[in-house]
């Protein structure tokens, strides 16, 4: 298992790395943590001429409330400093929980968060509980800079909007008067295993009432995909456990999951069951015990 | 860091790092990867190389304190850093007290593993000296042990703890 040969670029400012990915247009790819594109590379899923490590730029690695913005991850932020960020802890446990649930330590000190995102599988652990929450993207390019909706970002199957010369920047968790969410991966293991299913979901209770409920459901659909039939069900509603198993099964209807090696489209579809009723009922617990 | 042409008019480039307490400057390819500079420029042949896809964990290692699995790690991306493998956790003579508890505890059967879940245990005790045996667990849950020697080791280290 060789890693097959490329050219490799260091750059310092995002200005450079641009300019080399445009010079290279697809066949370059940007080197974060590594952690998807070496094992790729590796097993011939991928050859490209050119690699632009973001090593030697700076910025990008904190996680930050900004006033008016709400919390600002950069895009090579850890799994790792997620887990252990207080700001996150504080303001989206949520987060911080899904990035425990991904790989190993070892894997969650390398990866990154932009990597987890572009690499757009559909059974990566991040995108589901960032959906949830509204998260947006912000990608630079040669010619300045745009942001994304990250629920828009994500097209298909290892597929994305972003542009050949662009790098994810930063992502961003608006503000929002969500508090309570939750994000429950299914893995045939503990740690080191891809979900077999993954559903977050984030409500914004008053009292019993569901103000507004996003739920996001991961690895049963070529994308994350919204549950928004279940959505409907409970939004504007008083919260009953009846409501709850109702939402539940019918994002088991919504859901457009395969069977493969991990797990049958049955099994994906009832393990969507229980977990969307798991993680609605942690989420509206969470926001009803803070009140 | 500097990139020159050998020739055969391939990249090489000279980078300087930190290993086990040395500073190396040495002269690597784009795709050498972090694993192989250590064990075949190095001679560390005390990392091991084993899924080489970042699944179990034999070839951990420390990057600037904190446990990464070499064979992902390009050697170009290991410039002006400071790496720890299992030949630099020992003080000289003296063996670490996590080496120690993994011969009292009897933590070893075929070895293969046993590098990378002392550089496993040896992060998470520089960063949490007392941790609970999930938190063990959890460290060192990309570390596979096909002896399944599990239960020793996960003694070895909350020992190692204690002590
Ligand atoms: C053993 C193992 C277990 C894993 N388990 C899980 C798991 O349980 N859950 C999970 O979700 N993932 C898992 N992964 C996948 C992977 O670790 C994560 O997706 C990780 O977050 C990828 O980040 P990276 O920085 O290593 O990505 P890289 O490999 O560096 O990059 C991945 C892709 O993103 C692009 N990219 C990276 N950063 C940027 C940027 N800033 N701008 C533009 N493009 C960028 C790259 O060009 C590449 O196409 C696992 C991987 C391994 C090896």
């Amino acid at each position: 298992m060789h890693l097959p040969d490329f050219n490799y670029y260091q750059p310092e400012t995002l200005q450079e790395a641009c300019e080399i990915l445009g010079r290279y247009g697809a066949k370059a790819k940007v080197l974060a943590g590594g952690t998807d594109l070496l094992p790729k590379m590796k097993q011939d899923v991928l050859a490209p001429e050119a690699l632009v490590s973001l090593k030697m730029v700076s910025g990008m690695s904190d996680i930050e409330k900004v006033p008016g913005r709400g919390v600002v991850i950069g895009a090579k932020t850890s799994p790792n400093d997620l887990v252990n960020s207080s700001v996150l802890h504080e303001n989206f446990m949520s987060v911080s929980e899904a990035a425990h649930s991904m790989a190993n330590n070892q894997v969650r000190n390398m990866g990154t968060i932009a990597g987890n995102i572009v690499n757009a599988i559909p059974s990566a652990d991040l995108p589901p509980i960032l959906i949830a929450l509204s998260a947006t993207v912000t990608l630079v390019g040669p010619v300045g800079s745009r942001t994304l909706v990250l629920e828009d970002f994500i097209t298909g199957v290892s597929r994305t909007a972003i542009a050949p010369d662009e790098i994810m920047e930063e992502v961003v968790i608006p503000e929002q008067s969500t508090t309570g969410s939750a994000y429950f991966k299914f893995g045939l293991r503990h740690s080191g295993a891809l979900a077999v299913v993954g559903v977050a979901a984030a409500v914004t209770m008053q009292g019993s009432l569901v103000r507004d409920v996003r739920i996001v459901l991961g690895a049963v659909a070529p994308t994350p995909m919204r549950a928004k039939k279940a959505e409907e069900i409970l939004r504007g509603k008083n919260v009953t456990d009846d409501l709850i198993a109702e939402a539940g099964k019918s994002a088991a209807v919504e859901c457009k999951p395969i069977s493969d090696i991990r797990a049958s489209e049955e099994y994906r579809r009832d393990m969507v069951r229980v977990f969307t009723k798991r993680a609605l009922r942690k989420a509206i617990y969470l926001e009803q015990s803070e009140s | 860091m500097q990139g020159v042409k050998d020739k055969n008019g391939v990249m090489r480039y000279v980078i300087s790092l930190i290993v086990n307490g040395d500073y190396l400057t040495v002269t690597v390819k784009g795709n050498t990867l972090l694993v192989d500079l250590l064990r075949q420029q190095l001679n560390l042949t005390g990392t091991k190389r084993g899924c080489k896809l970042g699944n179990c964990g034999s070839c951990t290692v420390l990057l600037d304190g904190k446990a990464v699995s070499s064979c992902l790690v390009l050697a170009v991306e290991a410039d002006g850093r400071e790496i720890t493998t299992i030949e630099g956790v020992a003080q000289s003579e003296k063996l670490d007290k996590l080496q120690e508890s993994f011969i009292d505890n009897a933590a070893i059967q075929c070895g293969y593993c046993t590098s990378g879940m002392i550089l496993s245990a040896k992060a998470l005790l520089t960063k949490n000296p007392h941790p609970t045996e999930t938190e063990v667990r959890t460290a060192i849950a990309g570390n596979l042990c096909r002896c399944t020697g599990y239960v020793n080791i996960v003694k070895a280290i909350l020992a190692a703890a204690e002590a």
